[in-house]
């Protein structure tokens, strides 16, 4: 007897082409998927193509909603953070979207693909929640996470390589913007996004016209030194790019099992996705009464210090232990030369192009002052120490590529 | 470690799991306690028999989640051969040939459920996070001693305090949660959340186990949240089964006690409970002898205990009257299979992990409901809800190689059946169940070697249980915590001096949870035994 469930993880639209290209088995899970963590043994050469040529990753995980009809607008418009009323057709907009106390629930973008066609990706699944906001408008709510494959190109190449595979110019669309194309007679929506804060484009196709897409972005970027990457190199980029991930650096409102674990837009470092001049949007009220008050925590970038951080290491005659990948644990951050923890940090990596250790990181609003000094905990041989750390400007690394 | 007269500091009447926690805990601190037990082994309700050779049934009570995780550590129950081992799926079957499983991992479940429905599937994680946060809202109070909320003394104004400021500190959408849970119809309280029938009627399920209502009884949504209560290893709403069936657990405990000094004799029923200026002074066993001790502690149900053991002149009326009253309502019945094979369900064919967990006959709200009807009228139902598990896919021990054995919780089976129970209504039951299965898994019939069907008159017959319900009482929301098993008798005393109860009757109540028997060895040991 053989069983008829199946309960394996799928792969995604992708995976043919994926899977003999993962050395090590190093798959990891993502919304329900299994995606490469990365594709050789190590990944610093997938993170080094997001920098220098560039770099294919397979995002088809996201989830996505489509939302149609006349109302599609007002729908989102009332959702997210972001002013969408106002938004053009083509547009693009990176947004938050809160619970009625104004906490965050999830973010990912609004595509305005025409007046009456709106795609919105998301971390968590949020077809539930648009159709409660949803009463009372002419609108459809389709999920598209699963007929929707979508690939990131990323990196200085991504433009060029882009072109020949779509045999269109892709200078005229700007940073967040979008535009239709044909990729090996596929039709694609080509947005200019990305989780690498580098020169970037995100394609989005049907699902069941993936392999033909991955296939000529290949052999179009074949002379430009394309690179498949994982997650692994990705979670640095983001990192150096200051870019939240949900889960991560901070809890859904909707998962959050207490009040403290809960964040605002404001909290997060989104004060600029939100747009308090809409009319009504879910969370309005609350976010306006907290600009009114003065901030509680901030979210930003911390640098640990590298002389102090060998010290630690020197003194016991060690070099620096680097993390190898991103971390996503929390680690306590304290007021200097004071046992008093004012934050912590939710996300770090040592990013090898800037040769600096990053973080990113919760603080406590009086703490969190540009350049500010702070001590970062760090365990050198089973000991707990603090080395020296600043608040330091997000992004940590930002291109003029990226939006040029 | 018997006194020459036969006097010892504490007498344990029933060697179920909380008579038995009660004796070890009492041994751990030093007492001489004595458990007496009427059969030929312990366990009550939570026994491993072999009924037919090669083929081993947890009789009775037959999964487990609510076993504390103190008393395993307190007892070292796992070095005394515990060993619990995850059941963690359900598949419900339906009518159209489709089913509706939940996997023990949240993106299994997500994508699972979203077959049926993608707006139940978020639904699904919200509501399990909210379940989570209620059930460790009312935890604490699980595991404290509950308060009398008409007393002034100053432990119970502390308790009641405490209950308060846990309350407070919910958030008002908690709290109104909270009361909806205390209310409200398992039916209408998932309404509000699922639109999938099947996946109601599998949840609301889980809210009549041990009760006599319906899933569209008012008050069945609070027994969603005790049975969510489950905690292995600290980990909220992991069911198991123990390792060598449900005796398993309740030998380990026995191991312990006796480990700690307890003796524990088999074949020794008490007759009565001896009293003397209004103390229990010892009991008498139906053999004649007397065994005596200034602390009696019955495990028994309340019905069983106050009316049966001791005399009523004992005891004050009005409380004979709450005893009266006190809602034992025995309402399923078991049936064990020993199978030659594994069942084929139609809607799963062959072998596969569905059948490593817990297969629920539950294929829409109205089967369930009409389920109700037939044990409303005094009839078992003729198509009952069934939780059924494969114990010989989770420990291939309990049956012999290649061969199986099926537990069969079957719900309605009223004690209280017209005309009373009798064999031809049992075998009569019996085919029901076997149809009821057949119309899900055909080959069925073809695989039996041989069946035990215990209705409650057999479970009471067997164990004692009043009305066969393994329960002690029924788990509705005005037989706990405070009211159970009776008014001002909830904190483990009773009437009579020196006699405690420590049974699945009293506070927290049902399952093989051992926070009775705990709870009331550290009362007594507290009030300076």
């Amino acid at each position: 007897m053989t069983s008829v469930v199946n309960r394996c993880l799928p792969g995604t639209p992708f995976h043919q082409r994926t899977a003999p290209l993962v050395e090590g088995q190093t798959w990891r899970r993502w919304a329900g998927y299994v995606v490469a963590s990365s594709y050789e043994l190590h990944h610093d050469r997938e993170y080094h193509a997001i920098r220098s040529s560039a770099a294919l990753f397979d995002v088809s995980p996201l989830f996505k909603y489509h939302v149609r009809g006349p109302d599609a607008l007002r729908l989102l418009d009332r959702v997210v953070t972001r002013d969408v009323a106002n938004a053009k057709v083509g547009q693009v907009l990176y947004t938050p979207w809160c619970d009625g106390h104004g906490k965050v629930i999830d973010d990912g973008t609004v595509s305005i693909l025409s007046p009456d066609f709106l795609r919105l990706t998301s971390a968590d699944p949020n077809y539930r929640w648009l159709g409660e906001n949803a009463r009372g408008l002419r609108v459809t709510i389709d999920d598209a996470s699963e007929s929707i494959a979508a690939l990131a190109l990323q990196g200085p190449n991504a433009r060029t390589i882009l072109e020949h595979a779509a045999g269109t110019d892709l200078s005229k669309v700007r940073f967040f913007r979008l535009t239709n194309a044909i990729v090996r007679g596929v039709p694609v929506t080509i947005t200019r996004t990305g989780y690498t804060g580098d020169l970037g484009y995100e394609i989005w196709m049907e699902a069941q016209h993936a392999l033909p897409v991955w296939d000529a972005i290949v052999a179009a970027g074949a002379p430009y030194g394309i690179t498949p990457a994982g997650i692994l190199a990705l979670d640095v980029a983001r990192i150096e790019a200051g870019l939240l991930l949900l889960d991560v650096d901070y809890v859904s409102a909707r998962k959050a099992l207490i009040e403290q674990q809960k964040s605002s837009p404001l909290e997060l470092g989104l004060e600029w996705t939100v747009g308090f001049d809409k009319p009504a949007f879910v969370g309005h009220e609350a976010l306006l009464a907290e600009r009114a008050r003065p901030a509680e925590w901030r979210f930003v970038g911390v640098e640990v210090e590298w002389e102090p951080l060998e010290a630690l290491y020197s003194e016991l005659g060690l070099a620096p232990k680097l993390p190898t990948t991103a971390w996503r644990t929390s680690v306590p951050l304290y007021a200097p030369d004071t046992d008093r923890q004012v934050g912590y940090a939710t996300s770090g990596c040592w990013s090898p192009l800037l040769k600096r250790y990053l973080t990113l990181a919760h603080l406590e609003a009086h703490a969190a002052e540009q350049g500010a000094a702070l001590e970062f905990e760090v365990t050198v041989e089973h000991r707990r120490k603090r080395a020296r750390a600043h608040v330091r400007p997000m992004p940590f690394f930002n291109p003029e590529r990226k939006r040029a | 470690m018997t006194r020459a007269n036969g006097r010892y500091d504490a007498i344990v009447i029933g060697g179920g799991h909380n008579g038995l926690i009660t004796a070890a805990y009492l041994a751990r601190a030093g007492k001489k306690v004595v458990v007496l037990e009427r059969r030929h082994l312990v366990g009550g309700a939570a026994v491993t028999e072999e009924m037919i050779p090669g083929f081993k049934f947890s009789v009775f009570s037959y999964v487990v989640s609510l076993l504390r995780p103190e008393i395993i550590r307190d007892l070292s129950l796992p070095t005394h051969g515990l060993e619990i081992l995850p059941l963690e799926s359900t598949v419900t079957p339906m009518f159209n040939g489709d089913y509706l499983a939940a996997w023990p991992d949240a993106d299994q479940t997500r994508r699972e459920v979203a077959r049926h429905s993608l707006k139940d599937a978020e639904a699904y994680e919200e509501y399990s996070r909210l379940m989570g946060l209620m059930a460790m809202a009312v935890k604490p109070i699980i595991s404290m001693i509950p308060p009398d909320p008409t007393s002034l003394s100053p432990r119970d104004l502390r308790g009641l305090l405490k209950v308060g400021r846990h309350f407070q500190s919910l958030t008002e959408k908690h709290f109104h949660l909270l009361y909806k849970l205390m209310t409200m119809s398992s039916a209408d309280f998932l309404d509000e959340w699922f639109e999938t029938d099947v996946l109601k009627a599998t949840k609301s399920a889980s809210g009549i186990i041990g009760t006599f209502m319906g899933p569209r009884t008012p008050g069945s949504a609070y027994v969603l949240l005790h049975h969510y209560m489950g905690e292995i290893d600290g980990a909220f709403r992991a069911w198991g089964f123990a390792k060598g069936g449900t005796g398993a657990i309740s030998e380990s405990i026995g191991r312990a006690a006796k480990a700690l000094g307890a003796e524990v004799r088999l074949e020794a029923e008490v007759k009565s409970v001896r009293t003397s200026g209004g103390r229990a002074t010892g009991v008498v066993l139906a053999n004649g002898q007397e065994l005596e001790a200034p602390i009696v502690v019955s495990s028994l149900d309340p019905k069983r205990t106050f009316l049966k053991l001791v005399e009523e002149s004992d005891l004050p009326a009005e409380f004979v009257g709450d005893v009266k009253r006190f809602k034992i309502r025995g309402s399923s019945g078991k049936v064990n299979l020993a199978l030659s094979g594994l069942p084929d369900l139609t809607c799963l064919p062959g072998m596969g992990p569905h059948l490593r967990g817990a297969i629920s006959v539950s294929p829409s709200l109205e089967y369930v409901e009409r389920a109700y009807d037939d044990a409303k009228y005094g009839s078992f139902s003729k198509r009952p809800y069934m939780d059924i598990i494969i114990p010989s896919m989770i420990d291939p021990g309990m049956a012999p190689p290649g061969k199986h054995v099926m537990s069969i919780f079957v719900q309605y089976a009223p004690s209280t059946i017209t005309g009373g129970w009798d064999n031809m209504k049992r075998d009569a039951f019996g085919n029901a169940v076997i149809d009821a299965i057949a119309q899900f898994a055909p080959n069925i019939r073809d695989i039996i070697i041989d069946r035990q069907v215990l209705t409650p008159a057999d479970i009471e017959r067997i164990t004692g249980l009043t009305e066969g319900n393994i329960f002690q009482g029924e788990l509705a929301l005005h037989q706990l915590f405070f009211l159970r098993p009776s008014p001002g008798w909830a904190q483990y005393r009773t009437p009579v001096k020196g006699l405690w109860q420590c049974g699945s009757g009293t506070h927290p109540g049902g399952g093989i949870m051992g926070a009775g028997g705990r709870l009331a060895a550290l009362e007594i040991l507290g009030a300076g035994a």
